[in-house]
């Protein structure tokens, strides 16, 4: 089995990957009730005897005695990472996984990607390629980030170049956070564009996800459960939003649930390839499946249910329900439509007690309602995992190559072009060491260019799927053949569709054999081989 | 005469635990009518082909298991030394940490000859464990990257190293609307490459024992073990032993005469020497009588037909072959496994 290293790149990025950790550990405990360290849990931590001083502590086999997580966590300005390293998961991390600064990027991506990036460049690489070490086989580098700020945005993707080349073998799956609009980071939209364009060039895979979509399921969330609505079939406390481990923030947006949602979707997307099910998934599938060209990587998620059942036999209607739900506006971690836009490829991950019929019947039910790209009507992909998530007895996360996320990406960039156009605090960026203007110019052009891709898609929308012309085969079986003194060098049986010849197939060949010689065994070996012979045989003698 | 077989993939593996499970279930199970040493002669005669005897006298499965990745190996094994009545052999197994990522050009051009040297000794060592070897029996599914890639790769090294051995692979057809958005990219490659190495492919479609799980058992939600339990009944019911009919015109029973229809045949070839007829007198798992049919027609050319469509559809927009060429399968290759297969179902067509 593979394992994965997370990298967790400032505030925001760090407080989403606290959430990631802490559930992550209930649901290994969850399942690993012996306490035996397996490969299952190897994936996300390692197995160390405290005891060692120094890097030897590592134990591969046997019982679990201190599990440290394979994750990496930078950030330019000290609050958050201390108040993890005194939280719950103190001991989840150890000192030689963190880079940290004081002063932070001041929500200028210039600053931490190219100043700090260059600063810390060494340092990065060196905890970058100790947590790769401590792999056995490492399949992914998980980055999480955000994208309007400036350490998660500039220094978050500065990583990203670095791992490409020093790790070209592996995968990187971003998870960014998208500014919403009413961000309060004025220049969120130069921060976004500008690492948009790193996300374009050195990415595998981006899961992006805004604020606003986050914080409207939330809401929807505690009005459900809080309504009565559902009574008794609903728990109280949404597992999927709340936790104990997280840190304790008092704002007005509901943080802790809203980055509980996307640790969910990180144990969920790899949860078919850390437990066994009846249709495993790895992670070097998604991007086979759900990448159709380099540069189209966008996936957006769905993560249902979203409230705990109390109920743990789930009539199929509710289970149909489910799936219904993985399609609609309201659940999707973006502002997007992916029903009304353009499928490229669709995946399905399922959890629990969930078989493939019920996965078939759902597809079947909602085919007719979305619309896939000429040259993928069928593009499914699906997997089934027999572990649950904590708390559920089941789950479904979708992931979409839609052309949905094209309204989230014109609309960055019309905030981009409102702020660029008047030059709006340009200057913090430009001067900035190794900034120029060609660096604002490249990212839109970057972003126009992948705009222009899913525009071009969406253009083959509505025409009527038509199937290209094939290739178009004489059937003929040629067969090389030594010569006799007598017959031809080259013989060729060529089938013709009329139906008036006379001799039987089988008697033709036979008589064929004798006439050259040829030993029988190696021409029926050609001809019989395809299990398939045509009605005639024409051949022609060459003397 | 014993056949060792090769499981690859999530797929192979699967299925191939509960072949070998419906294999020796049968042969404990009801007699029918046959005499008490026939039943033995039976017993023993399956025993030899499938399994091999250790000296605590748990029989253990002639198979080879193949897997890129542990979770599903890990699984099997277990499952079998759970069930207590055979295991597989400690060393069967060929595992690696990291998948083929449903991309058969991994399988075949990265796993396949990276792997070559182990998969072949653990073959060989299997082989020679036989007294008589009759052939191979490889199970494969086609949509994956495994048992698709690796397992073309496999049998290519098999007609290589066994040239005079059969050869016969059990591949699945997966369901039409997709388990993996690459499969039909997948199958056509497979198929192309079967076709010039094995000798036989028996085909099981998704869809169709999907069908008989719905419809003819009444299953209500059908799993994939339900699904791999139905084929292995199938597939165990092929291979038991039985004795060719003196002559096949002595039916005792009507139904079987419909098989005679010369409309059913080509005219090139006689139904007396198309259809044969097999039987023996020892009953099958529960039933006391069952029949199982195994045909060469064109109901294959539907389904080809399909794939090839949907995958030739998918190769003029070039989507997804940059995964491809990075593993070092190239456009011509492509090319070259849709021109074989039009040629199949062509030459399928004009029968």
């Amino acid at each position: 089995m593979t394992q994965s290293v997370v990298v967790q790149v400032g505030q925001c990025g760090n407080q989403i990957g606290c959430c990631f950790w802490d559930l992550a550990l209930r649901e290994h405990a969850a399942v690993n009730q012996k306490g035996i360290y397996d490969e299952a849990i190897s994936s996300f931590f390692r197995n160390v005897d405290t005891r060692v001083v120094g890097d030897g502590g590592s134990i591969s086999k046997g019982k679990i005695c201190s599990l440290k997580a394979r994750a990496v966590l930078i950030d330019m300005e000290e609050g958050v990472v201390n108040e993890i390293l005194q939280g719950p998961l103190r001991d989840v991390f150890d000192m030689n996984q963190l880079i940290t600064d004081i002063s932070g990027s001041g929500n200028n991506w210039a600053v931490g990607h190219k100043v700090f990036g260059s600063l810390y460049q060494d340092q990065l690489l060196e905890k970058l390629r100790k947590s790769a070490e401590h792999c056995d086989c490492l399949q992914c580098f998980f980055i999480i980030h955000s994208m309007g700020g400036g350490t998660g945005s500039g220094l978050g993707t500065f990583l990203l170049k670095m791992l490409e080349d020093e790790f070209p073998e592996v995968y990187r799956f971003v998870t960014s956070i998208y500014p919403s609009c009413e961000d309060d980071v004025i220049t969120s939209p130069y921060n976004s564009i500008l690492a948009m364009k790193e996300l374009n060039e050195h990415a595998d895979c981006v899961l992006p996800i805004d604020n606003q979509s986050l914080f409207d399921i939330i809401s929807k969330i505690d009005l459900m459960v809080n309504s009565g609505k559902l009574g008794t079939t609903v728990k109280p406390k949404s597992l999927v939003t709340s936790s104990s481990g997280a840190l304790k923030k008092c704002h007005k947006k509901p943080f802790d649930a809203m980055n509980n949602i996307v640790a969910n979707l990180l144990l969920n997307l790899t949860s078919s390839a850390r437990f066994e099910g009846s249709l495993n998934m790895d992670l070097n599938e998604i991007s086979m499946n759900l990448v159709p060209f380099p540069q189209l990587h966008y996936l957006v998620s769905s993560l249902t249910p979203l409230y705990t059942l109390a109920d743990v036999n789930i009539p199929p209607r509710r289970l149909d329900q489910m799936f219904s739900d993985a399609f609609s506006k309201d659940h999707q971690l973006l502002q997007a439509d992916p029903k009304h836009s353009l499928y490229l490829a669709c995946a399905l991950m399922v959890r629990g007690n969930v078989q493939i019929s019920d996965l078939r019947r759902n597809i079947e039910r909602l085919k007719p309602s979305l619309q896939f790209v000429s040259w993928n009507q069928e593009g499914w992909k699906t997997s089934l995992c027999s572990i649950p998530p904590v708390g559920h007895s089941h789950s479904l996360l979708a992931l979409a190559n839609n052309t949905c996320v094209k309204p989230t990406f014109m609309e960055l960039k019309e905030r981009f072009m409102r702020l660029y156009k008047k030059k709006a605090h340009l200057h913090h960026y430009l001067q900035v060491e190794g900034m120029e203007e060609s660096c604002f110019t490249e990212a839109v052009s970057s972003l126009s260019a992948l705009i222009q891709e899913y525009n071009q898609l969406d253009a083959t929308k509505n025409v009527p799927v038509q199937d290209l012309p094939r290739l178009s085969i004489a059937v003929s079986l040629t067969l090389p053949c030594q010569c006799s003194g007598v017959i031809s060098a080259h013989c060729n049986l060529h089938c013709l569709g009329s139906s008036d010849s006379s001799a039987s197939a089988s008697q033709l060949l036979f008589s064929l054999v004798t006439l050259l010689d040829i030993p029988i065994p190696h021409v029926l070996e050609q001809a019989v081989h395809f299990v398939a012979c045509t009605r005639h045989f024409f051949f022609q003698v060459f003397q | 005469m014993s056949i060792v077989t090769v499981q690859l993939g999530q797929c192979g593996n699967q299925i191939g635990f509960e072949v070998f499970d419906a294999l020796l279930r049968d042969s404990h199970s009801f007699q029918g009518l046959c005499s008490k040493r026939e039943n033995e002669a039976y017993q023993t005669s399956c025993k030899e082909r499938f399994f091999s005897e250790e000296e605590s006298g748990v029989p253990i499965a002639r198979a080879v298991l193949v897997d890129m990745e542990p979770k599903v190996i890990n699984q099997t094994l277990s499952k079998a030394a759970q069930s207590g009545r055979w295991k597989y052999g400690q060393h069967a197994c060929f595992c690696q940490k990291q998948g083929s990522g449903n991309n058969w050009a991994y399988g075949y051009s990265v796993h396949g000859p990276r792997h070559e040297e182990s998969i072949m000794n653990l073959i060989q060592k299997e082989v020679e464990k036989c007294d008589s070897f009759s052939g191979f029996f490889i199970i494969m599914s086609m949509a994956g990257g495994t048992g698709s890639g690796l397992g073309a790769f496999v049998t290519q090294n098999l007609q290589d190293q066994y040239p005079n051995s059969l050869k016969m692979n059990q591949i699945i057809w997966p369901y039409g609307t997709g388990e993996v958005i690459v499969q039909n990219y997948n199958s056509v490659l497979t198929l192309s490459h079967l076709y010039r190495s094995s000798d036989a492919l028996l085909v099981h479609e998704n869809d169709a024992v999907h069908k008989i799980c719905a419809k003819l058992m009444n299953i209500k939600q059908i799993s994939f073990s339900d699904i791999n339990q139905v084929l292995a009944h199938q597939l165990g019911s092929v291979f038991q032993p039985t004795y060719s009919a003196e002559s096949s015109f002595h039916y005792r029973r009507n139904p079987l005469e419909g098989f005679k229809d010369p409309a059913l045949y080509t005219s090139w070839l006689e139904p007396v020497h198309a259809f044969n007829v097999w039987k023996t007198q020892r009953a099958f798992s529960k039933y006391e009588k069952s029949a199982v049919l195994v045909s060469n027609s064109q109901f294959l050319v539907k389904p080809l037909d399909m794939i090839v469509k949907k995958a030739w559809n998918m190769f003029a927009s070039k989507a997804y072959i940059h995964q491809y060429t990075k593993c070092g399968i190239e456009e011509e290759d492509f090319l070259d496994s849709f021109t074989l297969l039009e040629q199949v179902i062509a030459s399928y067509c004009n029968l």
